[in-house]
Protein backbone atom coordinates (compact mmCIF):
# COMPACT_ATOMS: atom_id res chain seq x y z
CA UNK A 1 0.00 0.00 0.00
CA UNK A 2 1.44 3.54 -0.80
CA UNK A 3 -0.27 6.97 -1.24
CA UNK A 4 -3.20 7.16 -2.96
CA UNK A 5 -3.71 6.86 -6.57
CA UNK A 6 -3.33 10.56 -8.37
CA UNK A 7 -7.30 10.08 -9.82
CA UNK A 8 -8.66 9.57 -6.99
CA UNK A 9 -7.53 12.95 -5.19
CA UNK A 10 -10.78 14.82 -6.05
CA UNK A 11 -12.84 12.18 -3.85
CA UNK A 12 -10.01 11.57 -1.26
CA UNK A 13 -8.53 15.51 -1.41
CA UNK A 14 -7.86 17.15 2.03
CA UNK A 15 -11.54 18.14 3.73
CA UNK A 16 -11.92 22.30 3.60
CA UNK A 17 -11.64 23.84 6.91
CA UNK A 18 -10.36 21.63 9.21
CA UNK A 19 -10.95 23.24 12.07
CA UNK A 20 -8.87 23.62 15.51
CA UNK A 21 -10.38 21.27 18.37
CA UNK A 22 -10.60 22.36 21.88
CA UNK A 23 -11.35 20.38 24.99
CA UNK A 24 -11.83 22.14 27.91
CA UNK A 25 -12.72 20.94 31.43
CA UNK A 26 -12.86 17.28 30.49
CA UNK A 27 -14.18 15.22 33.27
CA UNK A 28 -14.89 11.73 34.32
CA UNK A 29 -15.29 9.97 36.99
CA UNK A 30 -16.19 5.96 37.15
CA UNK A 31 -17.63 3.91 39.89
CA UNK A 32 -16.77 6.87 42.23
CA UNK A 33 -12.84 6.79 41.04
CA UNK A 34 -12.20 10.35 39.38
CA UNK A 35 -10.19 9.28 36.11
CA UNK A 36 -9.49 12.45 34.53
CA UNK A 37 -10.75 16.34 36.27
CA UNK A 38 -10.50 19.88 34.71
CA UNK A 39 -8.53 18.59 31.69
CA UNK A 40 -7.99 20.38 28.81
CA UNK A 41 -6.53 19.41 25.16
CA UNK A 42 -6.60 21.25 21.69
CA UNK A 43 -6.07 19.58 18.68
CA UNK A 44 -4.10 21.74 16.11
CA UNK A 45 -6.55 22.37 13.09
CA UNK A 46 -5.46 20.13 10.21
CA UNK A 47 -2.50 18.01 11.95
CA UNK A 48 -2.59 14.28 13.25
CA UNK A 49 -2.46 14.32 17.69
CA UNK A 50 -1.84 11.11 18.83
CA UNK A 51 -2.61 10.13 22.14
CA UNK A 52 -1.14 7.63 24.13
CA UNK A 53 -1.61 6.11 27.80
CA UNK A 54 -2.09 3.19 29.95
CA UNK A 55 -5.33 1.23 29.30
CA UNK A 56 -8.09 2.41 31.57
CA UNK A 57 -6.38 6.12 31.76
CA UNK A 58 -9.86 7.36 29.83
CA UNK A 59 -8.31 7.69 26.23
CA UNK A 60 -11.79 6.15 24.58
CA UNK A 61 -13.94 8.43 26.79
CA UNK A 62 -12.12 11.63 25.72
CA UNK A 63 -12.83 10.33 22.13
CA UNK A 64 -16.26 9.37 23.25
CA UNK A 65 -16.62 12.56 24.11
CA UNK A 66 -15.45 14.52 21.17
CA UNK A 67 -17.43 12.74 18.71
CA UNK A 68 -20.40 12.96 21.10
CA UNK A 69 -21.54 9.72 21.96
CA UNK A 70 -23.04 9.29 25.14
CA UNK A 71 -21.79 7.50 28.43
CA UNK A 72 -18.41 9.08 27.96
CA UNK A 73 -16.80 12.01 29.74
CA UNK A 74 -18.78 15.32 30.66
CA UNK A 75 -16.81 18.49 28.77
CA UNK A 76 -17.12 21.47 26.38
CA UNK A 77 -15.76 20.36 23.15
CA UNK A 78 -15.52 23.65 20.79
CA UNK A 79 -13.77 24.30 17.51
CA UNK A 80 -11.27 27.38 17.39
CA UNK A 81 -13.97 29.61 16.72
CA UNK A 82 -15.83 29.01 20.22
CA UNK A 83 -18.38 26.78 18.32
CA UNK A 84 -20.22 23.54 18.14
CA UNK A 85 -18.67 20.59 16.81
CA UNK A 86 -21.44 18.92 16.04
CA UNK A 87 -21.37 17.10 12.32
CA UNK A 88 -17.97 17.56 11.52
CA UNK A 89 -16.87 14.75 13.35
CA UNK A 90 -16.25 11.09 12.06
CA UNK A 91 -15.20 8.21 14.53
CA UNK A 92 -13.35 5.05 13.62
CA UNK A 93 -13.27 2.69 16.65
CA UNK A 94 -10.78 -0.21 17.46
CA UNK A 95 -13.55 -3.03 15.92
CA UNK A 96 -13.79 -2.34 12.38
CA UNK A 97 -17.59 -2.50 13.14
CA UNK A 98 -18.62 -3.63 9.75
CA UNK A 99 -22.42 -4.65 9.12
CA UNK A 100 -22.00 -8.56 8.52
CA UNK A 101 -24.91 -8.60 6.25
CA UNK A 102 -24.07 -5.68 3.95
CA UNK A 103 -21.12 -6.13 1.26
CA UNK A 104 -17.97 -3.50 1.58
CA UNK A 105 -19.17 -1.21 -1.04
CA UNK A 106 -22.58 -1.21 0.92
CA UNK A 107 -21.05 -0.84 4.16
CA UNK A 108 -18.69 2.48 2.61
CA UNK A 109 -22.18 3.52 2.17
CA UNK A 110 -23.59 3.14 4.93
CA UNK A 111 -23.45 6.92 6.21
CA UNK A 112 -25.66 7.61 3.42
CA UNK A 113 -28.33 5.45 3.65
CA UNK A 114 -28.68 6.44 7.15
CA UNK A 115 -28.62 10.02 6.56
CA UNK A 116 -31.11 8.98 4.03
CA UNK A 117 -28.85 10.68 1.10
CA UNK A 118 -28.47 9.04 -2.01
CA UNK A 119 -25.36 6.88 -2.26
CA UNK A 120 -22.32 8.16 -3.29
CA UNK A 121 -21.43 5.49 -5.26
CA UNK A 122 -18.58 6.65 -7.27
CA UNK A 123 -17.21 8.22 -4.63
CA UNK A 124 -17.13 4.73 -2.59
CA UNK A 125 -15.65 3.30 -5.26
CA UNK A 126 -12.70 5.62 -5.21
CA UNK A 127 -11.97 5.25 -2.10
CA UNK A 128 -12.12 1.48 -2.28
CA UNK A 129 -9.51 1.82 -4.43
CA UNK A 130 -7.41 4.01 -2.92
CA UNK A 131 -7.49 1.87 0.23
CA UNK A 132 -6.66 -1.43 -2.34
CA UNK A 133 -9.65 -3.03 -1.61
CA UNK A 134 -11.64 -2.06 -5.31
CA UNK A 135 -11.95 -5.78 -5.84
CA UNK A 136 -13.49 -6.86 -2.98
CA UNK A 137 -16.30 -4.32 -3.91
CA UNK A 138 -19.23 -6.92 -3.71
CA UNK A 139 -17.52 -9.03 -1.00
CA UNK A 140 -19.19 -10.24 2.34
CA UNK A 141 -17.09 -8.47 5.47
CA UNK A 142 -17.04 -12.29 6.99
CA UNK A 143 -14.77 -13.09 3.41
CA UNK A 144 -12.22 -10.51 4.29
CA UNK A 145 -8.93 -10.97 6.39
CA UNK A 146 -8.67 -8.51 9.52
CA UNK A 147 -6.59 -6.14 7.44
CA UNK A 148 -9.06 -5.55 4.62
CA UNK A 149 -11.78 -5.10 7.11
CA UNK A 150 -9.92 -2.32 8.55
CA UNK A 151 -9.72 -0.92 5.70
CA UNK A 152 -12.93 -1.11 4.70
CA UNK A 153 -13.76 0.99 8.04
CA UNK A 154 -11.10 3.37 6.95
CA UNK A 155 -12.73 4.01 3.62
CA UNK A 156 -16.11 4.42 5.31
CA UNK A 157 -14.85 6.78 7.39
CA UNK A 158 -13.61 9.11 4.94
CA UNK A 159 -16.38 8.85 3.28
CA UNK A 160 -18.01 10.90 5.51
CA UNK A 161 -15.44 13.31 4.52
CA UNK A 162 -15.88 15.10 7.92
CA UNK A 163 -12.85 18.02 8.40
CA UNK A 164 -12.41 15.90 12.15
CA UNK A 165 -11.33 12.69 12.19
CA UNK A 166 -11.05 10.49 15.60
CA UNK A 167 -9.50 7.23 15.69
CA UNK A 168 -9.51 4.87 18.68
CA UNK A 169 -6.82 2.42 18.40
CA UNK A 170 -7.68 1.72 14.54
CA UNK A 171 -4.71 -0.83 13.35
CA UNK A 172 -4.24 -2.58 17.16
CA UNK A 173 -6.05 -5.72 16.30
CA UNK A 174 -3.68 -5.86 12.95
CA UNK A 175 -0.37 -7.71 12.68
CA UNK A 176 2.96 -5.81 12.23
CA UNK A 177 2.93 -5.78 8.00
CA UNK A 178 -0.49 -4.96 7.81
CA UNK A 179 -0.58 -1.97 10.38
CA UNK A 180 2.64 -0.73 8.59
CA UNK A 181 0.50 -0.81 5.73
CA UNK A 182 -2.58 0.67 6.65
CA UNK A 183 -0.77 3.62 8.82
CA UNK A 184 0.88 4.64 5.16
CA UNK A 185 -2.19 4.53 3.20
CA UNK A 186 -4.17 6.63 6.43
CA UNK A 187 -1.44 9.24 6.60
CA UNK A 188 -2.20 9.86 2.82
CA UNK A 189 -6.09 9.98 3.04
CA UNK A 190 -6.13 11.78 6.03
CA UNK A 191 -4.32 14.67 5.17
CA UNK A 192 -5.23 18.27 5.71
CA UNK A 193 -7.64 17.02 8.60
CA UNK A 194 -7.42 17.33 12.19
CA UNK A 195 -7.30 13.74 13.66
CA UNK A 196 -7.08 12.58 16.99
CA UNK A 197 -5.26 9.26 16.70
CA UNK A 198 -5.60 7.10 19.74
CA UNK A 199 -3.06 4.21 19.82
CA UNK A 200 -0.68 2.20 22.31
CA UNK A 201 2.19 1.75 19.66
CA UNK A 202 4.64 4.52 20.50
CA UNK A 203 6.14 3.76 16.84
CA UNK A 204 2.63 4.22 15.26
CA UNK A 205 2.51 7.50 17.33
CA UNK A 206 5.96 8.82 15.75
CA UNK A 207 5.15 7.65 12.01
CA UNK A 208 1.50 9.60 11.73
CA UNK A 209 1.42 12.49 14.25
CA UNK A 210 2.51 15.76 14.15
CA UNK A 211 2.55 15.48 18.05
CA UNK A 212 2.34 13.08 20.19
CA UNK A 213 0.64 13.24 23.85
CA UNK A 214 1.10 10.71 26.99
CA UNK A 215 -2.01 10.84 28.54
CA UNK A 216 -1.42 9.46 32.19
CA UNK A 217 -2.03 9.44 36.14
CA UNK A 218 -4.94 9.36 38.35
CA UNK A 219 -6.48 12.23 37.72
CA UNK A 220 -4.90 11.72 34.83
CA UNK A 221 -2.54 14.67 33.23
CA UNK A 222 -1.89 15.26 29.61
CA UNK A 223 2.53 16.06 29.20
CA UNK A 224 4.12 18.39 27.11
CA UNK A 225 3.42 17.66 23.23
CA UNK A 226 6.25 15.70 21.68
CA UNK A 227 6.86 17.30 18.29
CA UNK A 228 8.92 14.67 15.56
CA UNK A 229 10.53 16.47 13.01
CA UNK A 230 9.69 15.88 9.36
CA UNK A 231 5.99 15.01 7.97
CA UNK A 232 4.04 12.12 8.83
CA UNK A 233 4.05 9.36 7.42
CA UNK A 234 7.54 9.26 8.91
CA UNK A 235 9.73 6.32 7.62
CA UNK A 236 10.69 4.52 11.25
CA UNK A 237 14.25 4.66 10.11
CA UNK A 238 14.48 8.50 10.25
CA UNK A 239 17.14 9.87 12.51
CA UNK A 240 16.07 10.84 16.01
CA UNK A 241 12.50 8.94 15.76
CA UNK A 242 14.52 5.40 17.88
CA UNK A 243 15.34 8.41 20.60
CA UNK A 244 11.50 9.51 20.88
CA UNK A 245 10.83 6.20 20.79
CA UNK A 246 12.94 5.11 23.76
CA UNK A 247 11.75 8.35 25.45
CA UNK A 248 7.97 8.08 25.15
CA UNK A 249 8.47 4.00 26.11
CA UNK A 250 10.11 5.37 29.23
CA UNK A 251 7.18 8.28 29.78
CA UNK A 252 4.35 5.33 29.34
CA UNK A 253 6.46 2.85 31.83
CA UNK A 254 6.85 5.73 34.30
CA UNK A 255 3.14 6.53 34.02
CA UNK A 256 2.12 2.45 34.62
CA UNK A 257 4.50 2.84 37.56
CA UNK A 258 3.16 5.49 39.46
CA UNK B 1 -23.65 -37.19 -2.04
CA UNK B 2 -23.78 -36.02 1.06
CA UNK B 3 -26.45 -34.33 1.07
CA UNK B 4 -28.50 -36.82 -0.79
CA UNK B 5 -28.08 -39.35 2.11
CA UNK B 6 -28.98 -35.85 4.51
CA UNK B 7 -32.27 -35.93 2.79
CA UNK B 8 -32.77 -40.08 2.43
CA UNK B 9 -32.13 -41.43 5.75
CA UNK B 10 -35.04 -39.84 7.64
CA UNK B 11 -36.44 -40.96 4.54
CA UNK B 12 -35.38 -44.54 4.81
CA UNK B 13 -36.42 -44.11 8.80
CA UNK B 14 -39.77 -43.23 7.82
CA UNK B 15 -40.01 -46.07 5.59
CA UNK B 16 -39.15 -48.70 8.38
CA UNK B 17 -41.12 -47.35 10.63
CA UNK B 18 -44.13 -47.73 8.15
CA UNK B 19 -43.25 -51.38 7.12
CA UNK B 20 -43.06 -52.15 11.52
CA UNK B 21 -46.98 -50.55 11.64
CA UNK B 22 -48.09 -52.92 8.71
CA UNK B 23 -46.60 -56.09 10.07
CA UNK B 24 -47.74 -55.26 13.45
CA UNK B 25 -51.24 -54.80 12.32
CA UNK B 26 -51.03 -58.21 10.14
CA UNK B 27 -49.16 -60.06 13.31
CA UNK B 28 -51.56 -58.88 15.63
CA UNK B 29 -54.56 -58.78 13.59
CA UNK B 30 -56.22 -55.92 15.77
CA UNK B 31 -59.07 -54.48 14.82
CA UNK B 32 -59.46 -51.82 12.25
CA UNK B 33 -61.39 -49.40 14.14
CA UNK B 34 -58.90 -49.57 16.92
CA UNK B 35 -55.87 -49.10 14.76
CA UNK B 36 -55.74 -49.53 10.77
CA UNK B 37 -52.75 -50.49 8.96
CA UNK B 38 -50.79 -47.59 6.67
CA UNK B 39 -51.63 -49.30 3.89
CA UNK B 40 -55.28 -48.78 4.88
CA UNK B 41 -54.70 -45.65 5.81
CA UNK B 42 -53.04 -44.42 1.78
CA UNK B 43 -56.67 -46.40 0.92
CA UNK B 44 -58.74 -43.72 2.82
CA UNK B 45 -56.94 -41.03 1.81
CA UNK B 46 -56.99 -41.35 -2.11
CA UNK B 47 -60.72 -42.26 -1.39
CA UNK B 48 -61.66 -39.53 0.91
CA UNK B 49 -59.10 -36.99 -1.47
CA UNK B 50 -61.30 -34.40 -2.18
CA UNK B 51 -63.01 -33.99 1.11
CA UNK B 52 -59.60 -34.07 2.49
CA UNK B 53 -58.68 -31.64 0.48
CA UNK B 54 -61.41 -28.93 0.80
CA UNK B 55 -61.12 -29.40 5.05
CA UNK B 56 -57.01 -28.97 4.23
CA UNK B 57 -58.08 -25.44 2.73
CA UNK B 58 -59.62 -24.31 5.66
CA UNK B 59 -57.37 -24.89 7.97
CA UNK B 60 -54.21 -23.83 5.98
CA UNK B 61 -56.38 -20.81 5.08
CA UNK B 62 -56.30 -20.33 9.45
CA UNK B 63 -52.76 -21.20 9.99
CA UNK B 64 -51.52 -18.74 7.38
CA UNK B 65 -53.87 -15.68 8.64
CA UNK B 66 -52.85 -16.69 11.93
CA UNK B 67 -49.07 -16.56 10.66
CA UNK B 68 -49.76 -12.98 8.76
CA UNK B 69 -51.71 -11.50 12.08
CA UNK B 70 -49.62 -12.92 14.66
CA UNK B 71 -46.45 -11.65 12.28
CA UNK B 72 -47.74 -8.50 12.30
CA UNK B 73 -48.90 -7.46 15.62
CA UNK B 74 -45.55 -9.59 17.24
CA UNK B 75 -43.46 -7.19 15.33
CA UNK B 76 -45.31 -4.18 15.67
CA UNK B 77 -45.25 -4.66 19.46
CA UNK B 78 -41.42 -5.79 19.33
CA UNK B 79 -40.48 -2.77 17.54
CA UNK B 80 -42.63 -0.24 19.71
CA UNK B 81 -41.28 -2.31 23.42
CA UNK B 82 -38.06 -1.11 21.76
CA UNK B 83 -38.39 2.47 20.44
CA UNK B 84 -40.55 4.00 23.09
CA UNK B 85 -38.98 3.54 26.87
CA UNK B 86 -41.93 4.20 28.60
CA UNK B 87 -44.04 1.63 27.10
CA UNK B 88 -40.91 -1.49 27.81
CA UNK B 89 -41.53 -0.29 31.44
CA UNK B 90 -45.41 -0.38 31.42
CA UNK B 91 -45.95 -3.27 29.41
CA UNK B 92 -42.49 -5.86 28.97
CA UNK B 93 -43.51 -7.14 32.78
CA UNK B 94 -47.35 -7.90 31.82
CA UNK B 95 -45.94 -9.49 28.33
CA UNK B 96 -43.42 -11.48 30.07
CA UNK B 97 -46.11 -12.65 32.46
CA UNK B 98 -48.75 -13.01 30.09
CA UNK B 99 -46.28 -15.71 28.16
CA UNK B 100 -47.07 -18.13 31.19
CA UNK B 101 -50.92 -18.24 30.24
CA UNK B 102 -51.54 -21.80 28.55
CA UNK B 103 -53.57 -19.95 25.41
CA UNK B 104 -55.02 -23.40 24.25
CA UNK B 105 -57.08 -22.65 27.22
CA UNK B 106 -58.64 -19.76 25.76
CA UNK B 107 -59.97 -21.54 22.98
CA UNK B 108 -63.53 -22.20 24.13
CA UNK B 109 -64.00 -18.49 24.99
CA UNK B 110 -62.33 -17.42 21.57
CA UNK B 111 -65.02 -19.82 19.48
CA UNK B 112 -67.41 -17.96 22.19
CA UNK B 113 -66.69 -14.72 20.97
CA UNK B 114 -65.39 -15.15 17.39
CA UNK B 115 -68.27 -17.67 16.50
CA UNK B 116 -67.87 -21.11 15.31
CA UNK B 117 -66.22 -19.87 11.63
CA UNK B 118 -62.64 -19.34 10.72
CA UNK B 119 -61.57 -16.26 13.24
CA UNK B 120 -62.09 -18.31 16.35
CA UNK B 121 -59.12 -20.30 14.82
CA UNK B 122 -57.36 -17.38 13.43
CA UNK B 123 -57.78 -15.78 16.22
CA UNK B 124 -56.22 -18.72 18.44
CA UNK B 125 -53.27 -19.20 16.15
CA UNK B 126 -52.55 -15.57 16.22
CA UNK B 127 -52.48 -15.56 20.07
CA UNK B 128 -50.26 -19.12 19.81
CA UNK B 129 -47.69 -17.15 17.39
CA UNK B 130 -47.55 -13.26 18.86
CA UNK B 131 -45.77 -14.52 21.85
CA UNK B 132 -42.62 -16.25 20.62
CA UNK B 133 -42.21 -13.64 17.66
CA UNK B 134 -42.68 -10.74 20.26
CA UNK B 135 -40.54 -12.16 22.36
CA UNK B 136 -37.36 -13.36 20.02
CA UNK B 137 -37.89 -10.05 17.52
CA UNK B 138 -37.60 -7.73 21.01
CA UNK B 139 -34.62 -9.56 22.36
CA UNK B 140 -33.07 -9.40 19.33
CA UNK B 141 -33.42 -5.85 18.71
CA UNK B 142 -32.75 -5.21 22.47
CA UNK B 143 -29.28 -7.09 21.54
CA UNK B 144 -28.13 -4.42 19.03
CA UNK B 145 -23.88 -3.84 19.17
CA UNK B 146 -23.62 -0.65 21.04
CA UNK B 147 -20.35 0.27 18.89
CA UNK B 148 -23.17 -0.16 15.90
CA UNK B 149 -25.56 1.84 17.37
CA UNK B 150 -22.52 4.36 18.07
CA UNK B 151 -21.03 4.10 14.31
CA UNK B 152 -24.78 5.30 13.85
CA UNK B 153 -25.19 8.04 15.99
CA UNK B 154 -21.37 9.24 14.90
CA UNK B 155 -23.03 9.29 11.18
CA UNK B 156 -26.00 11.91 12.02
CA UNK B 157 -28.59 8.54 11.66
CA UNK B 158 -32.25 9.25 13.00
CA UNK B 159 -33.90 6.71 15.05
CA UNK B 160 -36.00 5.30 12.60
CA UNK B 161 -33.00 4.79 10.25
CA UNK B 162 -31.01 3.38 12.56
CA UNK B 163 -33.67 0.64 12.69
CA UNK B 164 -34.37 0.41 9.39
CA UNK B 165 -30.14 -0.05 8.46
CA UNK B 166 -28.76 -1.67 11.18
CA UNK B 167 -30.77 -2.74 14.36
CA UNK B 168 -33.29 -4.35 12.15
CA UNK B 169 -31.49 -6.58 9.75
CA UNK B 170 -29.33 -7.25 12.95
CA UNK B 171 -32.15 -9.02 14.83
CA UNK B 172 -33.61 -11.28 11.55
CA UNK B 173 -31.64 -14.36 12.91
CA UNK B 174 -33.66 -14.20 16.22
CA UNK B 175 -36.83 -13.18 14.80
CA UNK B 176 -36.84 -16.15 12.44
CA UNK B 177 -36.15 -18.48 15.49
CA UNK B 178 -39.00 -16.90 16.92
CA UNK B 179 -40.80 -17.43 13.69
CA UNK B 180 -39.85 -21.36 12.96
CA UNK B 181 -40.86 -21.52 16.83
CA UNK B 182 -44.34 -20.33 15.98
CA UNK B 183 -44.74 -21.87 12.17
CA UNK B 184 -44.20 -25.26 14.40
CA UNK B 185 -47.08 -24.54 17.09
CA UNK B 186 -49.63 -22.60 14.43
CA UNK B 187 -51.17 -25.55 12.95
CA UNK B 188 -51.61 -27.33 17.01
CA UNK B 189 -53.55 -23.68 17.21
CA UNK B 190 -55.90 -23.95 14.47
CA UNK B 191 -56.47 -27.63 15.19
CA UNK B 192 -57.37 -27.11 18.75
CA UNK B 193 -59.10 -24.28 17.96
CA UNK B 194 -61.48 -26.88 15.15
CA UNK B 195 -61.65 -29.38 18.29
CA UNK B 196 -63.64 -26.87 20.42
CA UNK B 197 -66.22 -25.70 18.11
CA UNK B 198 -66.25 -25.84 14.16
CA UNK B 199 -67.91 -26.48 10.95
CA UNK B 200 -65.25 -27.48 8.47
CA UNK B 201 -61.54 -28.12 8.99
CA UNK B 202 -58.95 -30.99 9.28
CA UNK B 203 -60.11 -30.98 13.39
CA UNK B 204 -63.37 -31.30 12.81
CA UNK B 205 -63.16 -33.96 10.19
CA UNK B 206 -60.77 -36.22 12.21
CA UNK B 207 -63.39 -35.23 15.88
CA UNK B 208 -66.37 -36.15 13.57
CA UNK B 209 -64.30 -39.34 11.85
CA UNK B 210 -63.06 -40.24 15.64
CA UNK B 211 -66.65 -40.47 16.87
CA UNK B 212 -67.86 -42.61 14.07
CA UNK B 213 -64.10 -44.57 14.47
CA UNK B 214 -63.29 -44.16 11.40
CA UNK B 215 -59.91 -44.24 12.83
CA UNK B 216 -58.49 -44.85 8.79
CA UNK B 217 -59.56 -41.44 7.64
CA UNK B 218 -58.45 -39.83 11.81
CA UNK B 219 -54.79 -41.09 10.17
CA UNK B 220 -55.69 -39.80 6.72
CA UNK B 221 -56.43 -36.22 8.14
CA UNK B 222 -53.72 -36.50 10.66
CA UNK B 223 -51.40 -37.19 7.67
CA UNK B 224 -52.30 -33.95 5.42
CA UNK B 225 -51.64 -32.07 8.65
CA UNK B 226 -48.42 -33.19 8.77
CA UNK B 227 -47.82 -32.41 5.77
CA UNK B 228 -48.91 -29.16 6.26
CA UNK B 229 -46.89 -28.41 9.28
CA UNK B 230 -43.54 -29.59 7.67
CA UNK B 231 -43.97 -27.56 4.49
CA UNK B 232 -44.73 -24.67 6.28
CA UNK B 233 -41.99 -25.11 8.61
CA UNK B 234 -39.48 -25.89 5.77
CA UNK B 235 -40.51 -22.57 3.87
CA UNK B 236 -39.88 -20.54 6.95
CA UNK B 237 -36.23 -22.08 7.38
CA UNK B 238 -35.67 -21.79 3.69
CA UNK B 239 -36.69 -17.67 3.97
CA UNK B 240 -34.87 -17.38 7.04
CA UNK B 241 -31.34 -18.94 5.76
CA UNK B 242 -31.79 -16.84 2.63
CA UNK B 243 -32.15 -13.94 4.91
CA UNK B 244 -29.61 -14.44 7.46
CA UNK B 245 -27.08 -16.56 4.85
CA UNK B 246 -24.66 -13.51 6.41
CA UNK B 247 -24.84 -15.28 9.75
CA UNK B 248 -21.62 -17.53 10.31
CA UNK B 249 -23.56 -20.48 11.11
CA UNK B 250 -23.96 -21.24 14.62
Amino acid sequence: MSAPAPGVAPATGSAPDAPEVRVEQAHLAFDGVLLFDQLSLTLPAGRTSCLLGPSGVGKSSLVRLIAGLAHGAEGRVLDGAGRDLAGRVAYMAQRDLLLPWLSVLDNVLLGDRLRGHPPRRERARALLEAVGLAERADALPAALSGGMRQRTALARTLMEDKPVVLMDEPFSALDAITRFELQETAAGLLAGRTVLLITHDPLEALRLGHEIRVLAGRPALLGAAIEPAGLPPRDPATPGLLELQVELLRRLTAARAA
Amino acid sequence: MARLLAILRPLLVLLVLLLAWQAFVWVSAIQPFLLPGPLAVLETLVARWPSLLRHAGVTLSEILLGLACGLLLGSASALALSAVAPLRRWLLPVLVVSQAVPVFALAPLLVLWFGYGLWSKVAMATLIIYFPVTAAFYDGLRRSDPGWLDLARSMDAGRWRTFRHVRIPAALPAFFSGLRVATAVAPIGAVVGEWVGSSAGLGHLMLNANARMQVDLVFAALFVLAMIAVSLYFAVDRLGRRLTAWQPEG
